[in-house]
């Protein structure tokens, strides 16, 4: 199964400010009772989207500026809460290929990962100053850049971080895990056969 | 020696180091249920292949079973095709499932360790966070993802990366009317919602040690409200005495051998660890949350924090909460009126939290105006305290007595909150939204402080509500 080798990824920006956006905000439970991840996508964000509309607001994901935008950007602990796969399936389904935030939690951040949607952190001060070069330009192209480990709009670069092994994972090709867990299969028999309670 | 349980555990189940540097990890137990493995069998399917050790894999239904109306098929479709999906898959592959007609299903975070599944020194993976409660028992227990359900239910592994590990010691002894629910809502508060990023917690220390097998579920339940992933209790004669007898608990001269096995795995006393605090249990009281994470908790004797003073990182997660909750700063939270009281989920939907809270709701009466439900966490649970008179307790107090499942913890199933709501509960999570109405409000605490707000309609501290001393 060879995958894509992602050291790139390039599109228009769009900032969902926030602390702590957790996975019920991103994907709301009531949208989980599926067997597919197919259609997940409109249900991104659904509530805070909802709620902007009625009180006469425009949630930035519904924004016509940031329409079509894949890189999304916000604050610290992205993601925290449930383990649910459906909220980066989700995102991934609206359009998202690629998250910067101050940091992000674990289980979203590998959940993310396995569907090759890079997750990479930048300061808070980079992030306002990029959600601010978007605001005024809402067409400008952010570029990702893995191997450089920076994020580029408008001629300037901000650095931005990922933890080694996810970065190897997706630069090299090899961020779902499957075929190199499969190949070690006959190591896997080995080890469960020593311990007692693995037994049939 | 020197090695922590997290080391030792880790170390026997390590399979390989793979390319990109991550360790295959043998994952032992693998529980699964209806939302977050019908994807995973859908993907086994397209790359042709099968479940790797069916005999390691359990399986039960809780998010989307209705609580009252259990008959199918269920009156929601997706609820109905969901559970449909999860009997085709197990039958299919070969995999135990505590179904609805086998009396033993209930939220797998209970069934697993009711059923002797979960025990001591090994590892175990689920496609939901509060997997961390199997912890527990000294096991090394993950949420997933559903790709990661995929992983395991194929290979039996996952690529993980070993967690720093932080000792977080209680000790002492906690007051009358103060649980372990207020013990880790604490802990949170001080820590942070993600103060434990890439650690896993060990709970150690004297207030750990004298907690029943199933205070300690509920502690490690909400380590991932503490961004731990991780969650652990080394075990001791407690965890022993509670796996004794169980189904799927070893019997006879494996009995002695495992105990003598587990034994070994807890840490070990000079361990090295990447962190420790220590807190005092008599410096915790009942706790209640006041905004919308569960690290927005105060005891239920303080104010509502202005906005001002907590930490500047923190304040707009602060204002959006007071707006979201309608809460006003400066003012007491005790009073706050309640519209439902929900005591269940998998932090405490247990037997020991019903017979605490059936001890003190004998002869009091819900509320006029509250809607008050007791869902057991298990068929288990259900049918013991039955047995033992506690429905009827609750029932003659004005609660309604429901079946098993996830229910209000969140909105997967019939039980809701409807409009801006204000739900006293048990359970783990006050997120927006997260009990099923986008304008529910949520206050997490403790079962007691939980009928002490059913019984008053406001919330209330349950010691003065039911004269605990």
């Amino acid at each position: 199964m060879a995958l894509e080798k992602i050291t790139q990824v390039a599109g228009r920006g769009v900032y969902v400010p926030g602390e702590d956006l957790d996975t019920d905000r991103i994907i709301p439970a009531r949208f989980m009772k599926c067997i597919t991840f197919d259609g997940l996508g409109e249900f991104a964000f659904y509530d805070a989207r909802s709620f902007a509309k009625a009180d006469g607001q425009v949630h930035p994901l519904d924004d016509e500026r940031f329409q079509g935008a894949s890189i999304l950007l916000s604050g610290s602990n992205f993601g925290c809460g449930s383990s649910r796969e459906h909220a980066p399936q989700a995102l991934y389904r609206f359009g998202i290929r690629a998250i910067v935030a101050e940091s992000f939690a674990e289980i979203f951040f590998g959940n993310s990962i396995t569907l090759g949607m890079p997750c990479v952190i930048a300061s808070s001060e980079d992030i306002r100053a990029i959600a601010a070069l978007i605001e005024s330009d809402p067409a400008a192209v952010l570029t990702l850049d893995l191997t450089e480990k920076k994020i580029s709009i408008a001629d300037t670069d901000f650095p931005v971080t990922i933890a080694a092994h996810a970065h190897e994972a997706l630069v090299s090709g090899k961020w779902d895990a499957i075929a190199d867990l499969l190949e070690g299969l006959d190591a896997v028999k080995s080890r469960a056969n020593v311990l007692p309670y693995m037994a049939a | 020696m020197s090695k922590t349980l997290l080391d030792k555990v880790w170390e026997a189940h390590t399979v390989r180091t793979l390319p990109n540097g991550a360790t295959q990890l043998l994952i032992g137990t693998h529980l699964i249920h209806e939302v977050t493995s019908p994807q995973a069998f859908g993907m086994l399917r397209d790359l042709g292949l099968k479940v790797l050790y069916p005999h390691r894999t359990f399986a039960t239904v809780d998010h989307i079973v209705p609580t009252d109306e259990r008959v199918e098929p269920f009156s929601d479709d997706l609820a109905d095709a969901m559970i449909k999906a999860l009997r085709q898959n197990c039958a299919e592959n070969g995999i135990t499932f505590f179904d609805l007609p086998t009396g033993k299903q209930g939220i797998v975070h209970i069934v697993g360790p009711e059923q002797g599944i979960t025990q001591p020194g090994t590892t175990i993976a689920c496609g939901d966070s509060h997997t961390s409660t199997h912890g527990a028992f000294g096991a090394i227990a993950f949420g997933i993802g559903t790709s990661q359900v995929r992983d395991v239910l194929a290979t039996q592994t996952m690529a993980l990366h070993k967690p720093k590990v932080r000792r977080v010691e209680v000790n002492g002894k906690l007051a009358p009317g103060v649980y372990a629910k207020d013990v880790i809502l604490h802990i949170i508060r001080k820590l942070g919602v993600n103060g434990g990023l890439g650690y896993a917690y060990e709970f150690a220390g004297s207030t750990f040690d004298a907690f029943t097998q199933e205070e300690r579920m509920t502690v490690c339940n909400m380590s991932i409200e503490g961004g731990a992933r991780v969650g652990y209790v080394n075990p001791d004669n407690t965890t022993f005495e509670y796996l004794k007898g169980r189904p799927f608990a070893p019997k006879g001269a494996d009995w002695d051998a495992a105990v003598a096995r587990w034994k070994a795995t807890a840490s070990d006393a000079d361990a090295k660890y990447d962190d420790v605090v220590t807190y005092n249990a008599a410096d915790i009281a009942p706790t209640v949350t006041w905004g919308i994470n569960p690290g927005q908790a105060i005891f239920i004797h303080e104010k509502v924090p202005f906005a001002s003073e907590v930490p500047e990182k923190d304040r707009a997660t602060a204002e959006e909460a007071l707006a979201h909750m309608h809460l006003k700063s400066g003012a007491p939270i005790k009073g706050t009126k309640v519209d439902v009281a929900f005591l269940g989920s998998c932090t405490n939907g247990r037997l020991s939290d019903l017979q605490e809270v059936a001890r003190h709701i004998k002869g009091r009466k819900v509320r006029e105006g509250v809607k008050a439900i007791v869902v057991p966490g298990s068929q288990g649970v259900a049918s013991v305290a039955e047995s033992m008179g506690l429905a009827e307790i609750f029932r003659n107090a004005g609660f309604e007595w429901r079946g098993a499942g996830c229910s209000m913890c969140l909105g997967m199933n019939p039980d809701k909150l409807v409009g801006d709501q204000l739900c006293a509960s048990s359970s783990n999570r006050n997120f927006k939204g997260r009990q099923g109405s986008p304008t529910g409000r949520t206050v997490l605490m403790s079962p007691l402080m939980v009928a002490a707000a059913a019984v008053t309609g406001e919330i209330s501290d349950a010691r003065e509500v039911f004269g605990v001393k």
